[in-house]
């Protein structure tokens, strides 16, 4: 029987954007006595902006329904579960939610470094809304999941990451609420981890409670998720059965910009030897989609003018994870240009990099050794997952997912006698 | 068990209070966290909440009776009387201190997970309560060492202990919210301590006040009702008190308490849009 367990009614919330400080957050008195002054001389009210974060929301939700809510970075979805765990509340509308809420916005929420593993769980538990007998009955339970036994009496700043990942998410994954709340918690531990937690998700979502759940972990999402829900820019644009929402989701994505250029010489970013003309992601869609995934070949070009006659010169691209490792870096061979156009392009093949978020930075570089022009971030790019014949969903290992001939064959049979 | 909770603006619910009441376990545990941890990785651990009360007690009475020559009540040993206003005086500043950063120190928690946000004050008293009992302890010991004798007025301790749990509450809930939105707080709230403790009667008697241009003025403050008050309780009848101050002292925490609680009520929810 479908009961809504969740109504929302159309929720905004709205944050004023202070252009004179762009971080907005924490301002000073200063700040305030000298709006009040500067408020005489009228036309200083456009400083402030007015920013929707989430503009008109209605959904409904019905008991057992597992949701995963998709859309870019800053199109709501933080701000909507924010509002549905009461962390903050919207400027408009209305939210009536029937039953126990448990939200997991971050592993490990109010992990005090000076305690030890075993205070941090009575911490952690009743911060996360559990009654002390609730964190008894379940402590082994705990200490087991996360692998923390040995740990138990050390203080927490003494963990490895990993642990304490590890220990936040066991204590989470035994609250026993009727609606579970998750924020892309899975994109830490190692994959084992991962494995672990995400089948403890399936767990909770088969037992017939709600679930929402946010990740930029498509494959995760479906797995878990019945329906999906699709925010952009604070609005819920779309939702439905998952792989519908999924698919809408990703030919958008890729739409995003790959591709920079500069047609005016003199604004383009340079200096006085080199300006850069444009950056261009080419990628060779695979199966008609307009999505990279981990087999799409993908050709990267660069142009810029050269203004110095004679300049030897050579191109060095970084390729970086989006969280700033390095995964490799490759270079052009140094040539004598004449003023003019250069072009570069680079091939990276199909196959190769594993799904992510990467980042190119272009150096321009000059008789091999001096720096002429860097351009960090000069392409930003997604790479989706993809997979045949795997019942495994959690995220693959490593920063390069090549194919390599790798074969396994029967090599002797055993013979019974 | 059916729980329905509605979530709108500018509303906290009406269960706010019973929400507060079932959270007393978070509550406990939070004091608990704030005072495990505050000793932790010192040499001296424990022995730091009794060294300190010590160590400024003995500067002040040295700078306030021997170097600057201020004489208390008659019949008091002036050490005693700074002592007795300092126990006090160090309860409501570490109190109002603590809870004017309450927020601020707990924002991890403030952005990640929902409780009644005014368990965050409320926890942040017990590590100025703890210390109260050690000064408080020290102060009884050091009344011995000085053969002075303790009056039945003692009973009456625990009213201006909560008149100043109040008042610092009232204050410091203020400056809580303030300090989310405004950082300039945390800079300000060392200078308020400090100048308290001078226009509050610690280092001298409120006899001094009396009958001065300034003494209505004076009186305005809740503080010296109830240190005057203190001082009553733990030195006995020597010491100046003026009963009738109680009640404008109590009426003036009270409604102090009260006005903050309602801004703290109204601006709880948005906390996390500040931090």
């Amino acid at each position: 029987m479908a009961m809504s367990v969740i109504t929302a009614e159309n929720i905004s919330k709205k944050y004023i954007i202070d252009h004179k400080h762009k971080t907005g957050g924490p301002s000073t008195f200063r700040d305030v006595v000298s709006d009040l002054f500067s408020r005489k001389s009228s036309h200083d009210y456009t400083e402030k902006e007015e920013f929707w974060a989430l503009k008109d929301v209605n959904f409904t939700i019905d008991r057992g329904d597992r949701i995963g809510i998709v859309g870019h970075n800053g199109a709501g979805k933080s701000t909507l579960l924010k509002i549905l765990s009461r962390i903050t509340e919207p400027s408009t509308g209305q939210i009536k939610i029937d039953g126990r809420v448990a939200s997991l916005l971050e592993v490990g929420t109010g992990f005090h470094p000076e305690l030890t593993g075993r205070e941090n769980i009575y911490l952690n538990g009743a911060i996360l809304g559990m009654a002390k007998w609730e964190i008894k009955e379940s402590f082994d339970a705990i200490v087991d999941f996360a692998g923390v036994e040995k740990f138990l009496d050390t203080p927490v700043k003494r963990y490895s990451s990993g642990m304490y990942v590890r220990l936040g998410f066991a204590i989470a994954a035994h609250l026993n609420p009727e609606i579970l709340i998750v924020d892309e918690v899975l994109a830490v531990g190692d994959t084992e981890f991962q494995k672990k937690s995400l089948g403890k998700m399936r767990d909770v979502s088969e037992s017939g409670k709600t679930l929402l759940f946010v990740s930029h972990n498509l494959t995760a999402i479906q797995a878990l998720c019945n329906k999906s829900f699709y925010f952009e820019k604070g609005q819920l644009i779309d939702q439905g059965e998952t792989t519908h929402i999924v698919t809408n989701y990703l030919s958008k994505v890729s739409h995003k910009k790959m591709e920079r250029h500069w047609d005016d010489i003199n604004q383009a970013p340079g200096n006085d030897q080199v300006r850069i003309k444009s950056f261009r992601l080419l990628a060779e869609y695979i199966d008609n989609l307009v999505h990279i995934d981990v087999r799409t070949p993908m050709n990267f070009q660069f142009e810029f003018w050269n203004m110095e006659e004679g300049a030897n010169l050579n191109l060095s691209m970084h390729l970086y994870t989006f969280t700033g490792e390095c995964i490799f870096n490759v270079g052009t061979e140094s040539q004598q240009f004449g003023k003019g156009l250069v072009t570069g392009v680079c091939q990276i093949p199909g196959h190769f990099l594993n799904d992510g978020s990467y980042v190119v930075s272009m150096m321009i570089v000059k008789d091999t050794s001096t720096v002429v022009y860097n351009m960090e971030e000069a392409l930003i790019f997604d790479i989706e997952d993809y997979r045949e014949n795997v019942t495994w969903y959690g995220k693959w290992p490593g920063y390069i997912r090549p194919k390599l001939n790798f074969s396994i064959r029967q090599t002797e049979h055993l013979v019974n006698d | 068990m059916q729980h329905t909770t509605t979530i709108k603006a500018g509303g906290s619910e009406k269960d706010y209070w019973k929400d507060l009441w079932k959270n007393k376990q978070l509550l406990l545990i939070l004091s608990k966290r704030d005072i495990s941890v505050r000793y932790k990785q010192t040499l001296l651990g424990v022995a730091w909440s009794v060294l300190r009360p010590i160590m400024t007690m003995t500067v002040m009475v040295f700078v306030f009776s021997y170097v600057a020559k201020l004489k208390g009540d008659e019949g008091i040993p002036y050490p005693l009387m700074v002592l007795c206003g300092i126990t006090i005086w160090t309860f409501f500043a570490n109190t109002f201190s603590q809870i004017s950063s309450s927020i601020l120190i707990n924002s991890n928690l403030v952005s990640k997970v929902y409780f009644p946000r005014l368990l965050m004050p409320l926890s942040s008293v017990a590590v100025g309560f703890v210390d109260f009992l050690i000064t408080l302890g020290i102060f009884l010991i050091l009344t011995a060492f000085f053969h002075h004798p303790l009056s039945w007025n003692i009973v009456y301790l625990p009213a201006f202990l909560l008149l100043a749990f109040i008042t610092s509450m009232g204050f410091g809930l203020f400056f809580a919210v303030l300090n989310v939105r405004f950082r300039d707080i945390g800079q300000l709230i060392p200078f308020i301590v400090q100048v308290g403790f001078y226009i509050c009667p610690i280092a001298y008697s409120s006899r001094l006040a009396q009958g001065m241009w300034y003494e209505k003025y004076y009186n305005l403050n809740p503080m010296v009702g109830i240190i005057d008050g203190f001082k009553w309780c733990l030195l006995g009848d020597k010491a100046y008190f003026n009963p009738n101050s109680v009640y404008s002292t109590a009426i003036i925490s009270v409604v102090i308490l009260i006005l903050s609680l309602i801004y703290f009520r109204k601006k709880e929810n948005t906390f996390v849009d500040h931090i």
